[in-house]
């Protein structure tokens, strides 16, 4: 949000000259008949996409012809806004001519694209890009039918922001990279999320599989993760994690672990022992409080000569800040 | 290019009698309403005779308050965050009741109050898209602080039973709120008929100008300020006068209510004439029977063609029109209106308001009827399902 977000109502004035063309003047709009496929020896596809309760209904037309599986003509029918109808003549636009495969490869940004007046102004506002995704849906459904296969054999990935084309592994990667806290650093990063902003979280323009908020939370708890079973390999296996960075739990037991080898094994010779009954921190310092077994408790050098021993071992082994308390 | 202005439950065209009367006050008398001196005081006679207006259009008595405000969003607000205040956070209070049909300065704003722990009845609305007043009795509880329902809906015309209602409130001893914003000006609004505790109105959508509307409040009552600040509107409500605008919601007001005999018979005929020619479209509907609507209105739904392409060819034409459900919206839930109503959930995305006024002429009406039948042919051309 800012100056420019400050006045609503501009979308129509974003949209390219092409884009109002087509609108005005669809080129590709209507349909084929069996009858013409059979005349000519085409193998007539009709691929239906989207539903008018959603908004957005695209039926695609395609006349192929069996000898390298070329689209010779393609139309449509489309319900839909002024970019629905438009993508959807620029998609047949765009697919006449070329084989089933070629036709597969076309995206909603290659629509986009082509539907733009000069290369490096958008041709439609951010909140209308998805309409062109129902386009490049619609060319897919029809390859499946085409080729008698699935529809989602013909994605790679999983495709987590239609409009911007970013997959759900791009996005966790740039999490874990980045170190991202906000969806609006995945946007920024990605352009994910930044269009008609449906998968950002549910409640949007349409029902998501995936969205950012859930990958972000998840990917953020993964990271949690990771880092504790990172440190706790470093603390429990020989490497080096600064003390002040363990969590209080690894503190314990690396407490623990100083006693048991450099501490205990002596006190054990003077028939005595020690137990940790608690480690607090109080901001610039560890405090540990133990307790005294066996012969040493109420020996005379157990708040002086050993206390200083264990607390000058801690704070040599581990932190200068420890400080040990007798209770 | 022939222009045609259908849009006038958005806003209207300011009444040239009404910018006349507010001219003076730019570059003439031009002082703050507040100062001792003569710029101030010669601004008074007008700023009465607008109260006056205001007073006269609603049939508030002199014990009212009628509080001009910067639009009616505010006055919502007001009513919302001050009945918050003083009823629930510092009352005992926790429940407020709505229709799932208000304006969003209603809506959202009981949305934001939800989240601070205030509970929120939406009332649903019939098959002819109006709250029954006997589904208000049934919410209302000992915890309820404030009802508010609009007095007409914004996208259909509806008129909701507001006098039984207001009775109904009265009887439970719950305070009861109305969006009159769709109602002042198009029906008769009268303030001790109906007895609401408040009223909202905003002068623009009565050939007033924009920036300035008002909230009337029952015998004076309390209501906790939203704006505080200086001694303004007997310090209920602060910030300079905005004497222009309160000048011209004065004229309009009064424009409005002699006008209201001529709204109801030459606007509604015209309407009517629009509405009986598109209905000769096949597979149309008007929401809400015509008897229970603003004169003005109509929602249309026409099959097989999508609201904001509909919007785009009689744009193309020159001609003004609105849908409630823009495709580029971020938050693209199916028109609430319709389906309430029941209509088929592909209807969703097919509705076209159309509002008129009294400055609408039967050649406009005439040419509108025209091109949108040639727009819904196209566009069903290109949609193709209306053909199967």
């Amino acid at each position: 949000m800012a100056k420019n977000d400050l006045i609503g109502g501009s979308i129509w004035e974003e949209y390219s000259n092409k884009v109002a063309e087509l609108m005005n003047n669809p080129k590709h709009r209507g349909r084929f008949t069996q009858e013409e496929a059979d005349s000519k020896g085409f193998k007539l596809i009709v691929a239906d996409f989207g539903a008018e309760s959603c908004g957005d209904a695209v039926r695609l037309y395609w006349l192929v012809n069996p000898n390298g599986d070329i689209i010779e003509n393609a139309k449509y029918e489309s319900f839909g806004c002024g970019t629905a109808i438009a993508s959807s003549d620029m998609m047949v636009e765009l697919c006449i001519g070329k084989s089933v495969d070629e036709a597969v490869k076309i995206t909603n940004l290659d629509v986009e694209m082509a539907l733009r007046d000069s290369p490096d102004i958008p041709a439609v506002p951010p909140q209308k890009m998805h309409c062109s995704v129902m386009a490049y849906d619609v060319i897919k459904k029809a390859a499946s039918l085409y080729k008698g296969v699935d529809m989602a054999s013909f994605e790679q990935e999983i495709i987590v922001c239609e409009c911007a084309r970013v997959s759900l592994s791009t996005i966790k990667e740039v999490i874990r990279l980045n170190d991202l806290k906000t969806v609006e650093d995945i946007t920024n990063y990605t352009k994910a999320g930044a269009f008609c902003k449906s998968c950002i979280k549910p409640g949007g323009h349409e029902d998501r599989e995936y969205y950012l908020v859930d990958i972000l939370r998840e990917t953020r708890e993964e990271m949690e993760k990771d880092k504790l079973l990172q440190n706790a390999n470093t603390v429990f296996g020989g490497g080096t994690v600064a003390f002040n960075d363990m969590t209080i739990v690894q503190k314990i037991k690396a407490i623990e672990s100083i006693i048991d080898e450099n501490i205990r094994p002596m006190l054990v010779m003077d028939g005595g022992n020690i137990e940790i009954l608690d480690v607090k921190d109080s901001g610039s310092h560890t405090d540990v409080y133990i307790r005294y077994l066996g012969a040493c408790s109420g020996c005379a050098s157990s708040s002086t000569g050993t206390l200083f021993a264990i607390e000058n071992v801690l704070k040599a082994k581990l932190d200068n800040a420890l400080r040990v308390f007798p209770v | 290019m022939t222009r045609v202005y259908l849009d006038n439950n958005a806003t209207t065209i300011v009444d040239p009698k009404v910018y006349d009367v507010m001219s003076p006050f730019f570059c003439q008398m031009y002082g703050n309403p507040n100062s001792l001196h003569s710029f101030g005081s010669e601004t008074h006679p007008a700023l009465r005779t607008a109260m006056n207006q205001l007073y006269k259009g609603l049939n508030a008595s002199d014990d009212d308050d009628i509080i001009v405000t910067s639009c009616a969003t505010e006055s919502n607000n007001w009513v919302l965050k001050a009945v918050y205040f003083d009823k629930i956070l510092n009352g005992d209070k926790n429940h407020i009741i709505i229709s799932e049909v208000e304006h969003p300065a209603i809506y959202s704003t009981c949305k934001w109050l939800e989240t601070l722990g205030v509970k929120v009845t939406y009332l649903p609305v019939n098959h002819d898209g109006i709250v029954e007043a006997h589904t208000v009795k049934d919410f209302i509880t000992d915890k309820t602080a404030l009802v508010s329902i609009m007095w007409a809906n914004n996208e259909t015309g509806a008129i909701f039973p507001i006098k039984e209602i207001a009775q109904i409130c009265k009887e439970k001893n719950v305070l009861f709120h109305t969006d009159g914003v769709q109602a002042v000006g198009k029906i008769k609004v009268d303030v001790q008929d109906v007895e609401v505790d408040f009223l909202s109105f905003s002068a623009h959508k009565f050939h007033g100008p924009k920036g300035v509307g008002g909230l009337y409040i029952k015998n004076s009552q309390e209501l906790s300020a939203l704006l505080h600040g200086g001694e303004h509107m007997g310090g209920r409500r602060s910030g300079t006068l905005n004497v222009a605008g309160i000048v011209g919601m004065g004229l309009a007001m009064e424009l409005a209510n002699d006008a209201i005999e001529y709204e109801n018979k030459e606007v509604r005929r015209l309407r009517d004439k629009l509405e009986d020619a598109l209905l000769q479209i096949p597979k149309t509907f008007v929401v809400t029977s015509r008897d229970k609507r603003t004169p003005n209105t109509m929602l249309i739904s026409i099959k097989g063609v999508e609201g904001e392409a509909m919007l785009w060819d009689l744009n193309k034409a020159g001609i003004a029109a609105s849908t409630g459900s823009a495709c580029a919206s971020e938050d693209l839930e199916a028109n609430p209106v319709l389906m309430a109503v029941g209509a088929d959930k592909e209807l969703a995305h097919t509705a076209i308001r159309l509002s008129l006024s009294r400055f609408t002429t039967e050649d406009e009406i005439d040419y509108t009827i025209d091109v949108f039948k040639k727009a819904v042919i196209r566009l069903r051309e290109i949609s193709g399902s209306y053909a199967e």
